[in-house]
């Protein structure tokens, strides 16, 4: 949907002869190979609309992904692999943005919502709960009671 | 002549809208009932104005009218005639006018179908209705006139945007924005309850059909556009957390969780305040949705500079709208009482549990989808928030509501008792932890985790779901009666029933594809052959192929298993000359609810790059979703809703608010 909504708003759309990954490219070992395909799953292709390398057929994707691969076979941890590409191309080449002072309200302010949530119903609650108490610990009106007597002597 | 007609019609539009936002408003206001009056013919004029206007549109479309900017720059003679059509909301302008379209035929069914409703409320719900009406007006004819001229006339038009020429535009985007602009109405509702300071059973029972009709057509909307994405992009996903995705999916979070706190007003007169600032929330992000769609700022906060009219306008309406309503909501909000007290086992506290979790985890899609806006427009710095932020934000939070929903059905109002209602869910309980138990040792280690959860989930879901219309007709003697006492359950009961159900069936085709997918990459050559799931693809030839407007490079495979053959396939890539711009056009093939999906990537030399995907049960997921709508129709045809709707409503509205 998101490619269509994009082309929607009447945005272009990349021409190019490469597609998205293919055999050649991929590497002989599985291991290394399916942590390519991990990291690559989450940069982003800087030329598409938002698209990850490993889904996005542009040029710019397909190096991308060469240089994800040729970084694992030199030897780097997927961390290390991630600071190479961020200093070249900036924090925005990564869709998991790092926690730092930039993104701290980011990531904190799902947790303070869910809190506040439960803070706020807490009190909701605990109010109906005093009103429930209060109209059962009331009980009757002095007429009711009278009325209540008046019913069961009739019963009697 | 036709065109500057649909013009005319359009600013005719703007003009009765005008009467319309005011003059019954005023009526309501001093009890004239003359004024009121007018509401209903104001509304069905704009309304038929703005079918001419669009009307006249569309006759460009289909003639090829090319004197017309909008016509020549998305369309092309030689485009099919149904692509014709659904190009007229293919384009920023007409899109608009669709919007405005609707919007209007929202405000022409109030009128029509609220004759019951008291004068003073309908006045002025149609009257707010009006606000919003004028408002896109002034927009579209300000900014994006779709009539707008081209002198001299081209002989020939730019054409549609391939990857638009599709079945899909015709059905996704008026289904997307019937339920988008649906949640008006019960913004108009909101803010006349606002201004009317007075709140009761009575208004939720008539937000309640409105908020439900929308919602089902928001759900279709979002999942068909789910099911377009997924065979026409030809990269095999289903939902990206792109921000256009997000823009229609917090409305649908934020109005699921009206939909329940309206059902918590209307039984037990409780939540009113809540329920008032959920319907201002839901429409809020409505709008929202429509100004990160339609200015252009999603891609880049600079794309915004490029066309500062358009962007500005939808931001002033919203900054009016949403700014005006929520100041109303704080002055008059206090007017309003508050309703019947419950305990936090009950099912109003399920329900508010359903609403803590579904708002929470809509600010968080919210915040996850404005936040590299903001940061980009505060501090310069471009950062991008993607798959991975929202599906470690917004899982967790939504599994505790999943886990939740069996015995929020079954909770009984006011005081509910969790270990009774537990006992009933035993045999969900069970088939759940089976499922998972099956799910996790056929995912393995790597993907056994995400299996047992999603499907341990997915099936407590639809058994849990089933448990309240069992329960309800346990006491039938024979299966004949247990029939005739089903079918008589409330309908309401049958539509709950089924829209959770149908998430259940959504979250189960989820687990099934992340865990259980298979994806083989291959370069092949013509006689190549490759394995998937125990099918074997050949790939027997390529062709080209002449389509009306483009061109097709086809690869033929038929799909063998066991040495039967089971499906030609065809994948290809498309060229379409008029935009020199290629699409990838998949190939899938169905075999019960899985399916083979087959995509071209590059040719090199002789080899071309072949994605085959087998997605086990991966249709559940729009299943689900369908049978979810199906649950809200049900629920629509309620005869609660249907008949004897003002009598006891009124009554009920009279009757003295219970002691506190």
């Amino acid at each position: 949907m998101i490619r269509l909504a994009l082309a929607f708003a009447l945005m272009f759309s990349v021409v190019s002869g490469a597609y998205a990954l293919g055999e050649a490219e991929q590497l002989d070992d599985p291991a290394l190979e399916s942590r390519a395909r991990a990291l690559s799953s989450e940069l982003r292709c800087l030329v598409c609309q938002n698209e990850s390398i490993d889904d996005s057929n542009a040029d710019f994707a397909r190096d991308m992904r060469a240089l994800v691969r040729e970084r694992l076979v030199a030897g780097d941890t997927d961390d290390e692999v991630l600071a190479y590409l961020v200093e070249r191309y900036g924090e925005f080449v990564r869709f998991r943005p790092p926690l730092n002072a930039t993104t701290a309200v980011l990531w904190l302010s799902p947790i303070v919502v869910v809190l506040m949530a439960v803070i706020g119903v807490g009190f909701y609650l605990r109010q109906s709960r005093r009103a429930m108490a209060r109209s059962s610990a009331k009980g009757l009106s002095e007429d009711e009671e009278e009325a209540l007597a008046a019913l069961l002597k009739e019963r009697r | 002549m036709l065109n500057e007609f649909g013009h005319m019609a359009l600013v005719l539009a703007l003009a009765v809208s005008l009467v319309q936002s005011f003059v019954p408003l005023i009526g309501a206001r001093l009890g004239d009932s003359r004024l009121m009056a007018v509401a209903q013919p104001a509304a069905v004029s704009v309304f038929a104005l703005v079918a001419l206007s669009f009307a006249a549109l569309t006759v460009a479309y289909v003639r090829s009218d090319f004197s017309v900017v909008n016509v020549f720059e998305n369309s092309h003679s030689a485009k099919p005639l149904v692509y014709k059509i659904s190009g007229v909301w293919g384009n920023h302008e007409g899109s608009m006018l669709l919007w405005i379209l609707i919007l209007t035929l929202f405000g022409y069914l109030v009128a029509c179908f609220g004759k019951q409703m008291a004068a003073t409320l309908r006045a002025t719900v149609i009257s707010v209705q009006g606000w919003i009406s004028t408002a896109f007006l002034l927009f579209i004819l300000g900014t994006s006139n779709p009539f707008e001229r081209l002198v001299p006339a081209p002989m020939e038009g730019r054409d549609l945007n391939p990857l638009l020429q599709d079945i899909g535009l015709a059905i996704h985007p008026p289904l997307l924005y019937v339920g988008y602009v649906g949640f008006s109405i019960v913004f108009a509702f909101a803010v006349a309850a606002l201004i009317e300071g007075r709140i009761d059973a009575a208004w939720a029972r008539w937000v309640r059909p409105w908020t439900l009709l929308s919602w089902i057509f928001l759900t279709l909307g979002i999942s068909m556009g789910s099911y377009w994405a997924y065979y026409e992009l030809g990269w095999g996903g289903w939902w990206f957390w792109d921000p256009v995705e997000n823009a229609s999916f917090m409305p649908w979070l934020a109005g699921t969780a009206l939909l329940h706190s309206a059902a918590v007003m209307e039984k037990r007169d409780a939540l009113k305040v809540w329920t008032v600032l959920l319907a201002l929330i839901t429409f809020s992000l409505s709008l929202l949705g429509t100004f990160l769609v339609r200015s252009g700022v999603l891609t880049s906060v600079h794309a915004f500079a490029s066309d500062p009219t358009r962007g500005m306008f939808i931001l002033i309406i919203l900054i009016i709208f949403i700014g005006g309503a929520f100041s109303l909501f704080i002055w008059r909000a206090s007017e309003l009482k508050a309703g019947g007290a419950f305990a936090p086992v009950s099912r109003e506290g399920a329900l508010v549990f359903n609403n803590v979790f579904l708002t929470t985890s809509c600010v968080t899609v919210l915040i996850g989808t404005l936040y590299p806006l903001v940061l980009e427009t505060v501090t310069g710095e471009k950062i991008s928030v993607g798959p991975p932020y929202f599906n470690m934000t917004y899982i967790p939070l939504t599994i505790p509501l999943l886990i939740a929903i069996p015995f929020g059905t079954l909770l009984a109002w006011k005081r509910g008792d969790l270990s009774a209602i537990s006992e009933r869910l035993i045999v969900a309980g069970i088939v759940g932890l089976v499922g998972a138990c099956i799910a996790a040792w056929a995912g393995g280690r790597e993907t056994g985790f995400v299996a047992a959860v999603g499907v341990g989930l997915g099936a407590w879901l639809v058994v849990g779901s089933l448990a309240e219309v069992l329960y309800r007709t346990e006491r039938a003697k024979t299966l004949g009666d247990r029939w005739r006492r089903l079918r008589n359950l409330p309908r309401s009961m049958w539509g709950s029933c089924l829209g959770h159900l149908g998430v259940g069936v959504t979250v189960l085709g989820i687990a099934c594809l992340s865990a259980f997918e298979i994806e083989v990459i291959r370069d092949m050559r013509p006689g190549d052959k490759l394995e998937v799931a125990g099918y074997t693809l050949s790939f027997d030839r390529a062709e080209e192929r002449q389509g009306p407007n483009y061109i097709d490079a086809v690869a033929v495979f038929s799909a063998t298993k066991g040495g039967r053959l089971v499906a030609v396939m065809e994948p290809a890539r498309r060229m379409y000359p008029a935009r020199q711009m290629p699409t990838t056009e998949a190939s899938i093939h169905t075999v019960g609810l899985s399916q083979l999906y087959l995509t071209l990537g590059t040719s090199t030399q002789d080899a071309i790059t072949v994605r085959a995907f087998y997605k086990p049960w991966v249709l559940l997921i729009w299943i689900g979703s369908v049978i979810a709508a199906l649950g809200g129709t049900l629920s629509l045809m309620d005869r609660r809703l249907r008949i004897g709707l003002p009598a006891p409503a009124k009554r009920r509205a009279e009757a003295p608010v219970p002691a506190e």
